[in-house]
């Protein structure tokens, strides 16, 4: 297992674009904006002189990370070993392949837990990003969020046959779910009925929970509501109906 | 299971679906024998070792195999490695999961530790493939379709390693559909036919089964002639191509019987004959 941890791990760090878009991307595009567009860093008197790079804007920034991992890099590693019979010749082994399986879903979550602290630790020193106020609830709801879109990258792992299909579909899911969570047009511009959408979905409701901790609010028992039944039902889901081969 | 036996299935009976894959195959694999499995597309081949090797149950019927898991070594057809994975981290990770040691493996079957599955040539692959099947020291050995899409060269350095592997003391269990395959290698065959065993011999005895027989091959207009000669026994035609296959007598009886006989040129059973008789060949 300690071998199989190390070995995969250099794998992942062997495919440059996943770490591109998981881990740099996000860092660049929060310091690039928050730097450049004056108005990121302007007090907001409605909001209680809160600034849009203290918590609205890092916390879509954390969102990216972690759903470019649980909605693409994830899924289509695992298709990849389905579909290549690499689960399968390790199915004929003494180790289970459910071993890979946690060991890449371990690797997937470190790495977002490190672009995580990357991208706050930054922002913190370029931008003033301030420590996440309500720091426990912080984590809790990083958790739980993560929970939630990883078992979804689990399930599309078990419904999506192949990897080319799996790049269609993780992009269906990718840019529509990152627009409802507020990636283009923050949550507190959307019309009302929008904003009752992104409050359901699963990167809604992630991004809103990190938001709320970051400055200091308790997360909504909605969000959490709505992360704890993603997690569940999607995480069931792709248990009952992931398949070796 | 006799005493000598180290693999016994028996009946064996498995449905995908509505499909019968494998219908009623049973045979028993001596210890230290290479044992080969062919038959056609579909015949059940893969699903029968698949049975054996622990991947599938049976849906009837008995696998008895006398070995651990980890002492049975495995290579699947179409089982691929990722692409930035280096021949040598796939050794070292394969013996970890056995707990053995790689040593020396990798250039016995001649593959270089260095280079990344992408990179490797398919003879290269296959080759570790067989390495990575023996890495755990095993008492049994299963290859699935082990020279298919190899070039001449490279098939019979595989077969090479597979004497080599024998003298080792490891029973193999061989799925092909080379001929030339089993009768380099194999102790004793199982023809598969539709999820049957339709003949289980030596490759020798395969071919004494098929008749001794001779087969001619040539040009006429009236090959409806010939099947009704005593002496023949299977009638195959292409074209103007006919191909006769018979006992005693056989070329005799073509030659009195058939007006216009072109082409001839005639053959001893081969291996291949004997396949295509027992399996049941199209006329």
């Amino acid at each position: 297992m300690k071998k199989l941890a190390l070995i995969e791990t250099k794998l992942f760090l062997r495919e440059p674009i996943a770490i591109f878009f998981a881990v740099a991307l996000p860092v660049v595009l929060l310091l690039a904006l928050g730097m450049s567009i004056p108005g990121f860093r302007d007090p907001d008197p409605t909001r209680g002189g809160e600034r849009f790079v203290d918590a609205a804007f890092p916390s879509v920034i954390v969102l990216l990370s972690v759903a470019t991992l649980a909605f693409s890099v994830l899924p289509t590693t695992l298709v990849i070993y389905r579909e290549r019979g690499v689960l399968r010749r390790m199915a004929t082994t003494p180790v289970r392949p459910t071993a890979l399986l946690t060991v890449q879903l371990a690797i997937n979550a470190a790495t977002a837990t490190l672009a995580t602290v990357l991208a706050l630790g930054v922002g913190h020193v370029l931008l003033d990003v301030p420590v996440p106020r309500m720091f426990a609830a912080f984590l809790g709801m990083f958790v739980l969020g993560g929970a939630a879109l990883f078992a979804i990258g689990l399930f599309l792992t078990a419904v999506v046959p192949t990897a080319r299909a799996m790049q269609a579909i993780g992009s269906a899911v990718f840019f529509p779910m990152m627009f409802l969570a507020g990636l283009w047009l923050p949550r507190d511009l959307m019309p009302e009925v929008l904003r009752r959408v992104s409050d359901i979905t699963p990167t809604g409701a992630y991004g809103a929970a990190l938001r709320d901790t970051m400055a200091g609010h308790a997360p909504s028992l909605l969000h959490v509501g709505v992360l704890v039944a993603w997690a569940a039902l999607a995480g069931g889901a792709a248990v009952r109906l992931f398949r070796w081969q | 299971m006799s005493e000598t036996s180290v693999i016994s299935v028996q009946h064996l009976h498995k449905v995908y679906g509505s499909r019968v894959a494998v219908s009623d195959v049973s045979f028993s694999v001596d210890e230290g024998e290479i044992f080969g499995i062919v038959g056609r597309n579909g015949a059940g081949k893969t699903t029968t070792v698949e049975c054996v090797a622990g991947l599938r149950t049976p849906d009837s019927g008995s696998v008895h195999v006398a070995a651990a898991k980890a002492e049975i070594g495995v290579q699947l057809q179409d089982a691929a490695l990722p692409d930035k994975l280096k021949a040598g981290e796939a050794i070292d990770l394969y013996a970890s999961f056995y707990g053995t040691s790689p040593e020396g493996l990798l250039d016995e079957v001649g593959v270089p530790p260095d280079v990344a599955f992408a990179k490797l040539s398919g003879g290269q692959r296959q080759r570790l493939s067989i390495a990575l099947a023996l890495v755990g020291r095993p008492k049994i050995a299963i290859f699935d379709e082990l020279t298919t899409g190899l070039d001449p060269q490279a098939r019979r350095d595989t077969w090479d390693l597979i004497s080599k592997v024998r003298e080792r003391g490891v029973t193999v269990l061989l799925v092909t559909h080379f001929m030339e395959e089993i009768e380099r290698l194999c102790d004793r065959v199982a023809v598969l036919a539709a999820g049957e065993v339709a003949a289980l011999d030596t490759p020798a005895g395969l071919i004494a089964r098929a008749g001794g027989l001779v087969t001619a091959t040539f040009r006429t207009a009236y090959p409806d002639l010939l099947r009704a000669l005593p002496e023949v026994a299977s009638v195959r035609v292409e074209g103007a191509l006919v191909t006769v296959t018979g006992g005693a007598g056989l070329l005799k009886a073509i030659v009195t019987a058939v007006p216009d006989i072109d082409d001839l040129r005639t053959e001893r059973t081969t291996l291949d004959d004997a396949f295509l008789t027992l399996t049941g060949e199209e006329s």
